[in-house]
């Protein structure tokens, strides 16, 4: 697989706080990748090295298999946490303006503004003064001010913070389509269920260390406890308890614990035999959000 | 482009298309014209009424009466005061002089009466102390046979003219220092208050960019020097513009002023040959400034205005970047910072008038050198004839500092910008500017 972005052993410390402590990750090409972590573990301090805004005090970060510098820069789209645009100006002098100081020329500029503009649908704010917009008109222009120089590496931090439903799947299917045109989006979040459905890779970051990192579905795989869901026509057997590890028992849905020497097909057909009829018969991958929050407590404990 | 270039040009041109900066710079040569117009009118004012003046003399010497003008009728009376005062209730005279008695040549001070319920204006008064000031002279000369055309011979009207030793050295006339102090209060006056609007400006446009975050997607593009060095080149640029259009507007307004009033500088002689003896010296002074003003080296004066705008710019809005990257999310933070900047900018000024009192001075010498108040003391300098070298020390010494305190501004600019919450300490400050991050 190729890499687009490789981070090795980066440390960025602080008078009195490490921010970054030996992280490495690396986050491939055509990806979404999961920048996780609690408040304060070096989110922000990562992303800030990552586009160049501070140096990192030992270790790399290659983009490309080059080191970070201006000329990468401008093959990177950030979306901080904390928007801001310029009140005082209009949403296209803006979008071209920062498009230029990515590198593009002014009629480059122009014509990928335009562009995005048309495709959100936006063309009659053109003329507007940011503080015109409502907070959801103007978090459209902020996406479009982080992509419209066609990054290869798009950072967003928090990008769904604060906006509707609407705006949440436009957003969502955009980043979709870029991650399939070949561009890889880090995505800072700490909302669990938006990682389920979008990332294919993660790190997580606690305390300034790498804590947990890999493919999303490899995680999930590795932190599975062997439980599986089922649900039949009737509640079934209570005898079941002492072969089998009902983990919780709801009406007509059964959770149970597949130990090391059974398998889910002696569960299914002792189920058969008992003349119930099977519904749904399914494993249960951990959340990430308990893998989150497991991952957090215990190296919070080491 | 390259990206300062971009910055500098999203800086100046967002400046310069706000409808505010139009108007100012428009409007401000308009007022200088509304000013000149009204003091014009002012001063060719005369009302329509004529003052009716009856003296009443009894100080027993038999005064001439002062000749009639346009604006006041004088008549003599022996009547008695009640009958007087009955007239000016029936509005047949405006005022009553009375005119006590005379005692002599040795009074020393003697007081004349008006009687009337208006208030004794200005004019009325020096019409009428002049008059009696003549009169009573007159009056002791003959007392005293003393020939008027040999006292007139007495009198003596001296000026002292300064004039060079060494050849090349322009004359110059005694108005020369009085213009020259006056222009250069108003040069360095003019430059304070341009540095520190601008220097301001850059200031805020730098904490709105932090206080709304944005800073963070510029500097992801282009590095924080280059962001600040575009603003305080984009905002100096707005400032020079200003300036440069002042230079051209105000002496195109005070033209059309002129062809339009139809005022001139002869004009006040013709005014003055109407004004009694001392406002007549003043009417000469005016001429005489003038003449000063239209020989003084102004492409000289205006360049080392331009450099001096600009090198005393580029330190203080350096400084105003810096404290406006370490200032917290709230903008009132700024005050206690910002004493950094204008307790040196402000002492400057107070020492650019003391200096233009006495431009030999150390003080003044020193002041033409030191980075901090050159860009204020220089321009109020330069019309006492600055020698060469001087000037050019000090404008080196003027760049190699702001190129110094950009360096430091910038390693403040860096470190401040991206942190958020409370301001910068005075201590952290100093530690960002020296300590490697």
């Amino acid at each position: 697989m190729k890499y687009l972005l490789n981070l090795d052993r980066v440390h960025k410390e602080y008078t009195n706080l490490i921010a970054v402590n030996q992280i490495s990750f690396k986050v491939p090409e055509s990806c979404i990748f999961g920048l996780l972590g609690p408040n304060g573990a070096g989110k922000t301090s990562l992303i800030r090295i990552i586009t160049g805004i501070t140096q990192p005090d030992s270790g790399t970060v290659k983009f490309n298999d080059q080191i970070i510098n201006s000329a990468v820069n401008s093959s990177i789209g950030y979306m901080p946490e904390e928007r801001g645009l310029y009140k005082k100006m209009t949403v296209g002098e803006q979008l071209i303006y920062l498009c230029r100081l990515k590198g593009l020329s002014k009629a480059d500029a122009n014509k990928s503004v335009t562009h995005w503009v048309e495709k959100f649908e936006i063309q009659s704010w053109w003329n507007k003064k940011i503080e015109e917009l409502s907070k959801g008109m103007s978090q459209k222009v902020q996406f479009i001010a982080t992509i419209a120089h066609n990054p290869k590496l798009i950072i967003l931090d928090e990008p769904f913070s604060g906006l509707d439903p609407i705006n949440t799947n436009l957003i969502k299917d955009e980043i979709i389509e870029l991650k399939n045109q070949g561009a890889s989006i880090i995505f800072s979040t700490h909302r669990m269920e938006q990682v389920e459905e979008l990332c294919e890779e993660i790190v997580l970051v606690n305390k300034g260390k790498n804590v947990l990192s890999g493919p999303v579905k490899e995680i999930r795989e590795k932190y599975k406890e062997n439980l599986f869901q089922i649900e039949t026509d009737r509640p079934i057997n209570d005898e079941l308890n002492t072969e089998w590890n009902i983990v919780q028992k709801l009406g007509l849905s059964t959770i149970i614990r597949i130990k090391e020497n059974q398998s889910s097909n002696q569960f299914l057909s002792r189920v058969i035999n008992d003349g119930l009829n099977i519904l749904s018969f399914h494993e249960v991958l951990p959340t990430f959000n308990d893998i989150f929050i497991r991952t957090v407590n215990e190296a919070n404990h080491e | 482009m390259s990206k300062l270039g971009i910055i500098i040009s999203k800086e100046y041109l967002t400046r310069v298309k706000n409808k505010k900066f139009i108007i100012t710079t428009l409007l401000t040569p308009l007022g200088f014209l509304v000013f000149f117009v009204v003091i014009f009118l002012l001063m060719s004012n005369e009302s329509d009424k004529k003052y009716r003046v009856t003296i009443s003399d009894q100080s027993k010497i038999n005064l001439t009466l002062p000749s009639d003008s346009k604006k006041f009728s004088f008549i003599k009376s022996d009547a008695p005061m009640d009958s007087l005062k009955a007239q000016y209730q029936r509005g047949e005279t405006d005022a009553i002089l009375v005119l006590p008695n005379f005692a002599g040549v040795d009074v020393k001070n003697y007081t004349a009466y008006y009687y009337s319920d208006k208030t004794l204006d200005i004019e009325m008064e020096s019409k009428l102390s002049n008059y009696l000031d003549n009169s009573l002279r007159n009056y002791k000369m003959q007392l005293l046979s003393i020939d008027k055309t040999q006292l007139e011979k007495i009198d003596t009207k001296i000026s002292i003219d300064p004039e060079p030793v060494s050849e090349n050295i322009t004359d110059h006339s005694e108005y020369t220092s009085k213009v020259a102090t006056m222009l250069g209060g108003a040069m360095g006056y003019i430059i304070f208050f341009i540095i520190f609007l601008y220097g301001a400006g850059v200031m805020r446009s730098v904490t709105e960019e932090k206080i709304n975050r944005i800073v963070e997607v510029v500097i992801s593009s282009v590095s924080p020097t280059q962001l600040m060095l575009g603003k305080i080149i984009g905002v100096g640029l707005v400032g020079l513009t200003q300036i440069v259009i002042w230079m051209i507007l105000i002496p195109v307004v005070y033209l059309i002023g002129i062809s339009v009033s139809g005022f001139q500088v002869h004009d006040i002689q013709q005014i003055a040959s109407q004004m009694p003896q001392d406002q007549l010296n003043k009417a000469e002074e005016i001429q005489f400034v003038i003449r000063e003003l239209m020989n003084l080296n102004w492409l000289k004066i205006l360049s080392v205005f331009i450099i001096y705008f600009l090198g005393g710019f580029f330190i203080y809005s350096a400084m105003f970047a810096a404290i406006g990257a370490a200032i917290g999310d709230d903008v009132n933070d700024s005050q206690s910072l910002t004493m950094f900047v204008s307790i040196p900018i402000l002492l400057g000024m107070y020492a650019m008038f003391s200096c233009i009192r006495e431009p030999d001075s150390s003080l003044a010498t020193f002041g033409s050198l030191f980075p901090l108040w050159s860009p204020i003391i220089m321009p109020a300098m330069i019309p006492f004839d600055v020698p060469w070298w001087q000037l050019l020390l000090s404008i080196v010494i003027l760049f190699l500092f702001a190129y110094f305190i950009i360096f430091l501004a910038g390693r403040i600019f860096r470190t401040g910008i991206l942190l958020y919450g409370k301001k910068a300490t005075a201590k952290e400050l100093f530690k960002w500017m020296f300590v490697k991050q």
